[in-house]
């Protein structure tokens, strides 16, 4: 074989308990810091969004898909590709709304949270609030503005993880001022 | 009688699990990026902020320490310092970042002083560092981690990260340790 003991290794991978572990250890400096449930909420929200926007590039370099032409579209490509090529899971899509503009990312296991129960006095918080800062950012890069929250929450006690994904509206690339 | 039930499952009962879940790349560096720039802004320089991504890779350390030992030594802990650092330099190199670490080196000079290098890390991979923030090296965290997996294992121990051959992980050990390995 020509190929040394280093190379084959797959430099696009990563062991995921480093990964669960790390985010947990940014929770819990968080926590340290703020001492407040929906403060930290806030701040994962604010550094998934930070994160969201550099992914999307990220996701549309690699994976070659086009533009999605309506919401369930996009829906089913979060969940079979952006999920699988990112965390490795592929949630389930439910609750449509009547409308078709509302639906539910459904998480059993999530890679956020292995290792991780919540103590009790802490049930305001969203442990993987990042995922919503992550999945609002990239939307809104590709003109869907989307409200995204938990619903349910396992760490919570609730059987399964729950995203609600609802479709605001879409944003139009503002034309600078002085060009028309 | 079903609620009952849900509280008395804790999470210490649910399996391991085997290990080895995989995760892109990507994910990791984007994650970590963001860390390092919430560190950022709260410090006011170099070394404090080497010093708060050391104790996030502390958090990590302390539970990968259990994590490992119940995994892959058979809950058996390692008493000697020497099968210590091999086991991180191997096994724990290698089930954290894919790959065993390039080297391991005693010091010349003094008796306590490990050196673990790695000319390529994980973590720096994405990661430039500007000419102002002079010696700053994002693998504080894995000393961090590498640290707590230290002290956790009853080795006292410094562990820092230096830009020398890549990427150098110094481990300063403390003199108890030394004189307890002579006694085993």
């Amino acid at each position: 074989m020509s190929r040394q003991g280093t190379r084959g290794v797959d430099l696009r991978k990563v062991n995921g308990e480093l990964f669960s572990l790390t985010y947990g250890a940014l929770v819990a400096q968080l926590l340290k810091d703020y001492e407040d449930d929906e403060e930290v909420n806030k701040q994962l929200e604010k550094m998934g969004y930070n994160i969201g926007v550099r992914l999307i590039e990220d996701f549309l370099a690699r994976s070659n898909v086009g533009r999605c032409n309506d919401f369930r579209e996009t829906a089913d490509v979060i969940s079979k590709l952006a999920f699988k090529m990112y965390l490795g899971i592929q949630p389930v899509v439910s609750n449509w709304s009547a409308a078709g503009d509302e639906f539910s990312l459904l998480i059993e296991n999530n890679p956020l949270t292995d290792f991780v129960e919540l103590p009790p006095g802490h049930s305001q918080l969203n442990f993987s609030n990042i995922l919503c800062g992550v999945l609002k950012a990239a939307l809104e890069m590709v003109q869907m503005e989307v409200d995204v929250r938990f619903v349910q929450d396992t760490l919570k006690g609730d059987n399964i993880t729950e995203i609600r994904l609802k479709f605001v509206k879409r944003l139009e690339d503002a034309v600078p001022v002085g060009e028309d | 009688m079903a609620s009952i039930n849900k509280q008395k499952t804790s999470i210490l009962d649910k399996p391991l699990g085997k290990g080895k879940p995989e995760i892109n790349a990507a994910t990791f560096a984007l994650l970590f990026s963001e860390m390092v720039q919430y560190c950022q802004n709260r410090v006011y320089s170099v070394s404090e902020l080497q010093t708060k991504l050391s104790e996030l890779g502390q958090h990590v350390g302390t539970h990968m320490l259990d994590l490992l030992f119940v995994r892959e030594k058979g809950y058996k802990r390692e008493t000697k310092l020497l099968n210590m650092l091999l086991f991180i330099k191997n096994n724990f190199w290698k089930t954290l970042f894919g790959k065993e670490a390039d080297r391991l080196e005693h010091s010349n000079d003094d008796e306590k002083t490990y050196y673990i290098i790695e000319t390529e890390h994980l973590v720096n991979r994405y990661i430039s560092v500007p000419k102002d923030k002079g010696k700053l090296n994002c693998a504080a965290f894995t000393a961090g981690i590498i640290e707590a997996v230290l002290n956790g294992a009853n080795f006292p121990a410094k562990v820092t990260a230096h830009w020398h051959k890549g990427t150098t992980f110094m481990i300063e050990f403390d003199e108890s340790v030394l004189a307890r390995d002579k006694m085993v």
